[in-house]
């Protein structure tokens, strides 16, 4: 005899508690602090903060420590919460070119002003597995050398001294953004911006990488990656200047494109651009191949019709809390569509079978 | 929950909510992008539902959830919670003492009345979006009223299938202007739509839409007059409370082929129940009992 499924609340209260315990794990071993996560598992707090839109390392870490290192579910804490804070204003632009760098590197000149800064990469080293970490040995201090103090000029401004590589327009407007407005499309390239910043990392190291292989080629060189900390300031209506509020440590990449020219415009050098919190590589070199693709109208060039050209796919389906949500929800009951289907394929089969039926007593 | 502001959302966030539902409610069947915030329960779960049940909700309210017509579902559950903390209304399972009913894929049994509000939760509010998957050509689409599309692949269904091959969101039109999805609810649900005497609001939070229908609208499934729209349910009485009438859900009670029919809508059927009305099976059983 069936009894109606019921308990739905208690069953949700336990598999909570259940998770909780899993979250800790083996009480024998030491609990993870919010401040080990922050410290040592930076690179994870840094995407959260880009993809969560928020810059906070502390939020950022309790937020892995919460989801269980699930950093998509982490990233969807966050902007839970980020959506409940007040919003006192906007800052002033921040000055990437006075950037206190702490990795600069060009691909396109073996040297420049400012010099190549390698810094604390993944690059060069060989990935063999350091089991002097599994024995928790202490580290020895890296070597020290003199801080730079002048300002790091960017690499395609000597490209724009000879008119070799396309000039932006500079705006003062106000970008829009798409946590406050709905997305509506075609979309500015500000805009566009923001959702990549936003958007998956691996959505958009998928699509970049779809470009280098000719799905809308466009062969991008590393003109410059930067990371260091840029000052934030904001201005303050009592005061009627800017202040700084606060320091943020970015990293900004601008790719340099080839470019044949079009009909509209001469051969030059075009750019990408990408710029994401903390040191986030990868996700900035992505956003810029990828926002180099999505200009081929403003420039000229043919539709080729790749994914990464089509704004609408592009920017519609990087957002992974929109689409793990989406995804995921499959997982709710569907009995009711299910019944509907079910007598619908019930009633075309009867259909067919009496159809059969007819066909061969003629 | 005290942190937050009543029924979660800020006054603002619930002001552009409301002028979205409005907007809705003046041009019945166009959706109305609205900015959609980030909630704290996943995009495809009900965050459109419950941004317009936190924009509609007043304290005085009786809020009711269902979830496949049921109040005991898990997610129904979870949202149903969600605003008793953060909202502190009472909160019913009786379709006719709630104010605010928040759904998903089903419309009441019962018959709503001019004091309350049908909350649907969509996925997907683009009738046209399996059609045409962008956008910007849909947008167009409904602007110049082109609705070509639609006809011919319930067309190409008849000719194919020899019947319209959709048996939930089944697409009406509204008001003999705007083409609508009514959310995936069965198309047996659909001639409630019609000149329904409560508000119906939907909310698609992913998608960042909104749209309406007043009271008593004229909604009409899409059809062909040589192939008139059916609405369909199993053919078969509630197994728990005799009930013709209402949508059933097939249950599987064991793996020898056994099952049984009982109605989606557990209020519903509850009610029936009291008022002495008796399915096979309970019936079978009781005298079992006896």
């Amino acid at each position: 005899m069936y009894v109606a499924v019921k308990g739905g609340e208690r069953a949700i209260d336990n598999a909570h508690a259940w998770l909780a315990e899993e979250r800790r794990g083996d009480p024998a071993v030491p609990e993870l602090s919010v401040a080990q996560i922050r410290e040592q598992m930076a690179l994870a707090v840094n995407r959260v903060m880009t993809e969560g839109s928020l810059y906070d390392p502390d939020l950022a870490a309790l937020a892995i420590k919460q989801a269980r290192g699930d950093l998509i579910e982490a990233i969807f804490l966050i902007r839970a919460y980020r959506t409940t804070l007040p919003r006192f204003g906007s800052s002033a632009p921040v000055k990437t070119a006075e950037m206190a760098c702490e990795r600069r590197i060009s691909a396109t000149f073996k040297d420049a002003p400012g010099g190549q800064v390698l810094g604390p990469t993944f690059d060069y080293t060989h990935r063999l597995l350091d089991f002097k970490l599994a024995a928790e040995g202490g580290t020895p201090a890296a070597p020290e050398g003199e801080a730079r103090r002048e300002a790091t000029p960017h690499i395609t401004g000597f490209l724009n001294r000879e008119g070799l590589i396309q000039t932006e327009d500079e705006s003062d407007e106000t970008p829009p953004d798409l946590t406050r407005e709905p997305m509506e499309l075609p979309a500015a390239r500000a805009l566009r911006l923001q959702a990549l910043t936003r958007g998956d990392e691996g959505f958009v190291l998928g699509l970049a990488y779809s470009t280098q292989r000719g799905y809308a080629r466009n062969h991008a060189f590393v003109g410059e990656l930067r990371i260091g900390s840029v000052a934030v300031e904001m201005e303050i209506p009592e005061l009627g200047f800017a202040i700084e509020i606060g320091e943020i440590t970015v990293t900004e990449c601008e790719s340099v494109n080839q470019f044949k020219g079009s009909k509209t415009e001469p051969p030059q050098f075009t750019r990408g651009y990408g710029l994401v919190f903390g040191q986030t590589e990868r996700k900035a070199i992505s956003m810029a191949l990828v926002d180099r693709a999505l200009r081929w109208k403003e420039l000229g060039e043919d539709d080729q019709g790749a994914p990464a050209q089509d704004e609408e796919f592009v920017l519609m389906h990087c957002d992974n809390i929109q689409a793990t949500g989406f995804l995921e929800h499959i997982k709710l009951p569907h009995y009711v569509d299910f019944q509907s289907e079910l007598e619908l394929v019930r009633k075309l089969r009867r259909a067919a079978g009496a159809e059969e039926v007819k066909e061969a007593a003629e | 929950m005290s942190d937050y502001n009543f029924a979660y959302l800020d006054e603002q966030t619930k002001r552009m909510i409301r002028r979205a539902i409005l907007k809705g409610l003046a041009v019945p069947g166009y959706q109305v992008p609205f900015a959609s915030r980030e909630m704290p329960m996943p995009y495809g779960w009900g965050t459109g539902g419950v941004q317009v049940s936190a924009a509609t909700l007043t304290p005085e309210d009786r809020f009711k959830v269902i979830d496949q017509g049921a109040d005991d579902t898990t997610n129904a559950v979870s949202i149903r919670k969600f605003f008793e903390r953060t909202a502190g209304v009472e909160v019913t399972e009786e379709t006719e003492a709630a104010t605010i009913i928040q759904t998903r894929h089903r419309i009441p049994e019962a018959p709503l009345s001019e004091d309350q509000i049908l909350v649907y939760q969509v996925p997907i509010p683009e009738p046209l979006r399996f059609l045409e998957p962008r956008e910007t050509e849909t947008r167009k689409m409904h602007s110049l009223e082109e609705y070509g599309l639609m006809h011919v692949k319930l067309y190409e269904d008849i000719s194919q299938h020899g019947a319209i091959a959709t048996a939930y969101a089944y697409p009406v039109k509204v008001e003999g202007r705007y083409v609508m999805d009514p959310s995936p609810i069965p198309k047996f649900d659909n001639p409630k739509l019609a000149d329904c005497p409560a508000i119906q609001l939907f909310g698609a939070g992913r998608e960042q839409r909104i749209y309406a229908l007043p009271p008593y609208s004229d909604v009409v499934s899409l059809d062909f007059e040589d192939h008139p729209f059916e609405a369909s349910k199993a053919d078969h009485p509630c197994d728990l409370c005799d009930a013709r009438d209402s949508y059933l859900d097939e249950v599987i009670t064991d793996d020898r082929g056994g099952r049984m029919f009982v109605c989606s809508d557990t209020d519903y059927c509850r009610t029936r129940q009291a008022q002495g009305h008796l399915g096979a099976q309970l019936a079978a059983r009781q005298e079992g009992a006896a």
